[in-house]
């Protein structure tokens, strides 16, 4: 294909990459934005795909089977931490205005300038080659499809690379640095991103799908003819040497590598809109990983079939299209490989500018007093220049190691040493935020030690393959010290390279990192930070409060140092903004509020890193001097607040319920002691009444000795009436005291209860005669015999038919005594349609006091004992008894016995 | 002219005595078994004195006394709560509503009589 449509397609499709990007930002002005939608996040995280996924997967699985899916299984394992890690590391960015993985570290521990430093300079060194492997798959495909078989690199000014990292840094420069504030999000930029994801995935399932079914007839065919070789067939199995170490060691690199690589973090944390994104973008993601995927292997196979080993395998993604005469497909994979590859250029360089701006430069600035004073009006500016200058930088000198080093590699190992890099800030990051005591030397000399062993085992081997080291390194160790060989360092033998290196630098990072976590003590800062970022769930909304500042600083000071950095439109905004939500003035000169300090230093963390926010805003602030001691106590003091309040809360709690239990014991008690009262009180009443009447005829017997005899017979037998009366109501008294001491004991016999009820019914047929009222018996037939105690029995039956007859009307009165047997219990029933019982009395009526909390309207007649006695007896044959009423229809009072009562006379005390 | 008694109270054999009594001593004797039958007659009648039990189904005694004592037309009539309460409480309840005298049972026959006439003396 010419060479010059070729470049005119590259531009071509980085044109509509210019115009998606404007378009998207002329939509999000508008209001309509496009990033806020879980689609263009996930799609936005598939960055993770570059060039090595679209070109190196192929030359990997042609070599080594399937072991290059290790990069996405790794990935795909860290996905369901998105929700606990990811999630959390947002929130994090979002409270504290981070923007890059190094300011993120650096935050965590106290906001230290070194390990800012530190940090992009290993994220720099890590990421360029990573860049470079990029430009050299762009650049060789170009050649490829151009039909350059020339092995030999063009000239530098008509390489094509060149000119494409060139338009790349426009692109870049133009989405990447729109904003003073890196953590304003570059809505361009993340929708071109999502584009480009979506241009991938298409170009390569279209070359999946051409060559499973168009060079070949499907999966079949395809893996049926790679069987019938056997050498291609021993490739597919996981038999043999298959390298489980570094199988294991890939899988647990891709898993950091998805959070901590700068471009994903840029994508996944400073570029969300909404934490609840996450979720969508949990399957998602994986769903993408496994699609870009599905194909890998057939064009691996099918390449090696068709093309042989003679081509590079890292092509055969474009060789195989154009070996069928396909020009099209052919520029469509090379868009897709050029999509892959553009978007990580553009995502990993904006992350790189920002912590080369943000950790390096600025920190440099802000030590410099003389050189601040002298740019001072033109900070803002200086910033935006030095990110732009670091973007051109970062791609110059990716260019640089393309053309110097990278050439030789193949794109696999490049990455796999970039990824290797970015795992050094795993101990810090994933510890920091849930381990609260791990601190700035363990993470400093963790990432240290961590870096150097990095270089050590992987660089220096690439480099020595370079040619600029003498082999003998590798071979006998630097100065024939065989214990120093890179790739078996002190002697460690039997792994492959990247196992050993990353049990090395992994290995030694995380021990130093706990044990100097261990044996230094945290400082003031530190331990604030410490405490926001590990419990940042609780400290998200009352940040600016909860943060320690002791100091003054003066509102002119405070607004000319906004206005330095964020310009006067962007400053008199969030100062509004801080003014709606805390109703602080900030417009009168004088003292700042100190929470505005705060918000302020946040405000500029956004533009130029949270170290040298801090450090900016101590130069207006007039600090005094806190000492650690009193920092730690007042952290140490609120916390303990907060648990001696918990603790007090919970007692007090507790306490309320203690009194609550003894106030109802209590008025259990004196409500016993009252019903207590009310019963004595009661019987009393009772028995005066038959006292009355036989002493006053007794009197009047003896004070009227001539009184005619009939006369005197009537008194006398009233007399007699009322003392059989005192003795029933007296009997009844010591019943229910049986009852209640546990004394009573039943004497169990079978008995036929339609027997025992006649008889209860004859027992009252004078009292239902005299009051002319109708008594109807319903009665089962063939009921079985009862165990029960007949006599207390009767004595319920009796009670409840006088109770009955006594509250139904004389002439209308109608009583219905009911009895069967079913499920094995009998049932009796007797109701009458006297006036019945209120609802909120029926509760009581079986009470032995219900009397006597009554005393107005009392029943006619009667002790007010009878039924609290039948209640005793029923429970003591363990059957149960109620009332059912309508006010002025009727009562109907019900009992239950079972077939066979067990005598629980003996044993039972509570009644 | 024979000075009229009204005795209410809910049990026979109280009444019994009560009225035996009392016509012994040469009053005409009403009788009534509840409070609604006591107020009847008291409007009927007009008896110079009431032997007034307190505990009775429906209107009860204390509401019965109310009922004399408020009236201007019957307030003369002198009235004799005859209750088995014997709580100071009770006691001052009925004072309260204007009761002029408490006898609790059971009481002596002889005092009662004594109370009575002393009552409705001119």
């Amino acid at each position: 294909m010419n060479s010059w449509a070729l470049i005119g397609i590259s531009f071509g499709y980085l044109s509509l990459l210019f115009a998606i990007a404007f378009w998207s930002e002329r939509r999000s002005k508008q209001g309509r934005s496009m990033v806020s939608n879980p689609y263009i996040y996930a799609l936005s995280l598939a960055v993770y795909c570059t060039a090595w996924t679209y070109y190196g997967s192929v030359g990997r699985a042609a070599a080594g089977g399937i072991d290059f899916l290790a990069v996405y299984t790794g990935a795909s394992l860290m996905v369901p931490l998105f929700w606990p890690v990811l999630r959390k590391i947002i929130r994090i960015c979002k409270v504290q205005r981070i923007s890059t993985i190094a300011d993120f570290i650096s935050s965590r521990y106290g906001k230290n300038i070194s390990l800012g430093s530190i940090v992009t300079v290993v994220c720099v060194l890590g990421i360029i080659p990573y860049i470079s492997l990029q430009l050299k798959a762009i650049s060789v495909s170009f050649e490829v499809l151009a039909g350059n078989t020339a092995l030999a690199p063009a000239h530098w000014w008509r390489d094509s690379a060149l000119y494409l990292a060139i338009g790349l840094a426009f692109f870049t420069i133009l989405f990447g640095t729109r904003q003073i504030e890196a953590t304003e999000r570059h809505e361009g930029m993340v929708t071109a991103i999502a584009f480009e994801s979506l241009v991938k995935l298409i170009a390569f399932l279209a070359i999946g799908l051409f060559v499973t079914f168009g060079l070949y007839a499907g999966f079949d065919d395809l893996f049926g003819k790679v069987l019938e070789d056997p050498d291609l067939a021993q490739r597919l199995s996981l038999q043999g040497d298959f390298a489980y170490g570094e199988w294991f060691w890939v899988n647990i690199l891709s898993m950091f590598a998805v959070v901590l690589l700068p471009r994903q973090f840029q994508v996944s944390v400073v570029e969300n809109v909404n934490e609840k994104h996450l979720n969508k973008a949990m399957w998602l993601f994986p769903l993408y990983l496994l699609l870009i995927n599905i194909f890998v292997l057939p064009i691996a196979m099918g390449g090696v079939l068709t093309l042989g080993s003679g081509i590079d395998a890292d092509t055969y993604v474009l060789a195989l299209p154009i070996h069928a005469h396909k020009p099209i497909l052919a520029a469509m994979t090379y868009i897709g490989g050029f999509s892959a590859a553009t978007s990580m250029i553009i995502v990993s360089t904006i992350a790189l500018s920002t912590m080369i701006s943000n950790s390096l430069v600025m920190p440099l600035l802000v030590a410099n007093t003389r050189l601040q004073q002298r740019i001072r009006p033109r900070l803002g500016s200086f910033l935006i220049y030095s990110r732009r200058i670091s973007i051109v930088l970062v791609l110059l000198l990716a260019y640089a190691y393309f053309r110097g080093v990278a050439a030789p590699y193949a794109l696999v190992s490049i990455g796999l040493v970039s990824f290797a890099a970015v795992a050094q800030f795993a101990p810090a990051v994933f510890g920091g935020i849930f381990w609260k005591n791990a601190n700035r030397q363990g993470a400093i000399s963790g990432i240290l030690v961590g870096f150097a062993l990095w270089v050590y085992t992987l660089v220096v081997p690439s480099i020595v393959g370079a040619g600029i080291l003498p082999v003998s390194w590798m071979e006998q160790g630097p100065a024939g010290i065989s214990w120093l060989r890179p790739f078996h360092l002190f002697g460690l033998e039997g792994m492959d390279y990247l196992s050993h290196s990353l049990f090395w630098s992994l290995g030694m990072n995380v021990l130093v990192y706990v044990l100097a976590s261990i044996w230094f003590k945290q400082d003031s800062k530190e331990r604030n930070q410490a405490e926001v970022f590990v419990d940042i769930f609780r400290y998200s909304t009352v940040y600016e409060s909860s943060i320690v500042w002791k100091g003054t600083a003066y509102m002119p000071d405070l607004r000319s140092l906004l206005e330095n950095f964020l310009g006067r439109t962007r400053t008199v905004q969030a100062l509004n903004a801080f003014r709606q939500k805390y109703h602080v003035d900030w417009e009168q000169p004088g003292k700042a509020d100190p929470r505005l300090v705060t918000y302020a230093e946040k405000l500029l963390a956004g533009a130029i890193g949270t170290a040298s926010a801090r450090i900016m805003v101590s130069t207006v602030v007039k600090e005094e001097e806190i000492s650690l001691e009193e920092v730690v106590n007042i952290l140490r003091e609120s916390q303990q607040l907060m648990s001696v309040n918990r603790e007090l809360r919970r007692k007090s709690a507790e306490l309320r319920k203690a009194t609550e239990e003894l106030t109802e014991a209590n008025n259990k008690l004196q409500q016993q002691d009252e019903l207590k009262d009310e019963f004595l009180y009661t019987v009393t009443h009772e028995l005066r009444t038959p006292l009355t009447s036989i002493r006053a005829l007794s009197e009047i017997l003896h004070d009227n000795p001539d009184l005619p005899s009939e006369q005197q017979q009537q008194f006398l037998g009233t007399m007699v009436k009322e003392t059989e009366r005192l003795s029933r109501l007296i009997s009844q008294v010591l019943d229910l005291e049986k009852y209640a001491s546990g004394r009573q004991k039943l004497q169990l016999a079978a008995t036929d209860l339609a027997e025992l009820i006649a008889d209860a019914v004859e027992a009252v047929q004078q009292l239902v005669d005299e009051r002319r009222l109708q008594l109807r018996i319903d009665l089962q037939p063939g009921m079985p015999l009862a165990q029960i105690d007949r006599d207390r029995i009767f004595q319920v039956l009796v009670n409840l038919l006088s109770n009955a007859i006594k509250f139904s009307e004389i002439r209308k009165g109608r009583i219905v005594l009911s009895a069967y047997f079913l499920d094995g219990d009998f049932k009796v029933n007797v109701a009458d349609n006297g006036k019945g019982i209120a609802p909120e009395q029926q509760q009581y009526i079986f009470d032995k006091f219900y009397q006597a909390r009554n005393q107005t309207t009392r029943k006619p007649k009667g002790t007010g004992l009878g039924l609290a006695i039948s209640k005793s007896i029923i429970d003591l044959h363990q059957g149960s008894i109620w009332v059912d009423s309508i006010p002025g229809k009727g009562a109907r009072f019900s009992f239950t016995l079972p077939l066979s009562s067990q005598n629980h006379g003996q044993d039972r005390t509570d009644r | 002219m024979a000075k009229t008694v009204l005795i209410v109270d809910d049990d026979p054999s109280i009444l019994l005595s009560l009225e035996f009594l009392m016509k012994k001593a040469g009053y005409a004797v009403f009788i009534a078994r509840d409070g609604d039958e006591a107020l009847t007659l008291v409007a009927e009648h007009l008896p110079d004195a009431v032997l007034l039990d307190i505990m009775m189904p429906g209107v009860d005694g204390y509401e019965v006394c109310r009922q004399i004592k408020t009236n201007p037309s019957w307030q003369h009539a002198k009235v004799i709560m005859l209750s088995a309460k014997s709580r100071d409480a009770d006691i001052q309840k009925a004072r309260e509503l204007g009761a002029d005298h408490y006898v609790t049972k059971p009481f002596s026959t002889k005092q009662l009589l004594e109370e009575v006439n002393k009552q409705l003396q001119f």
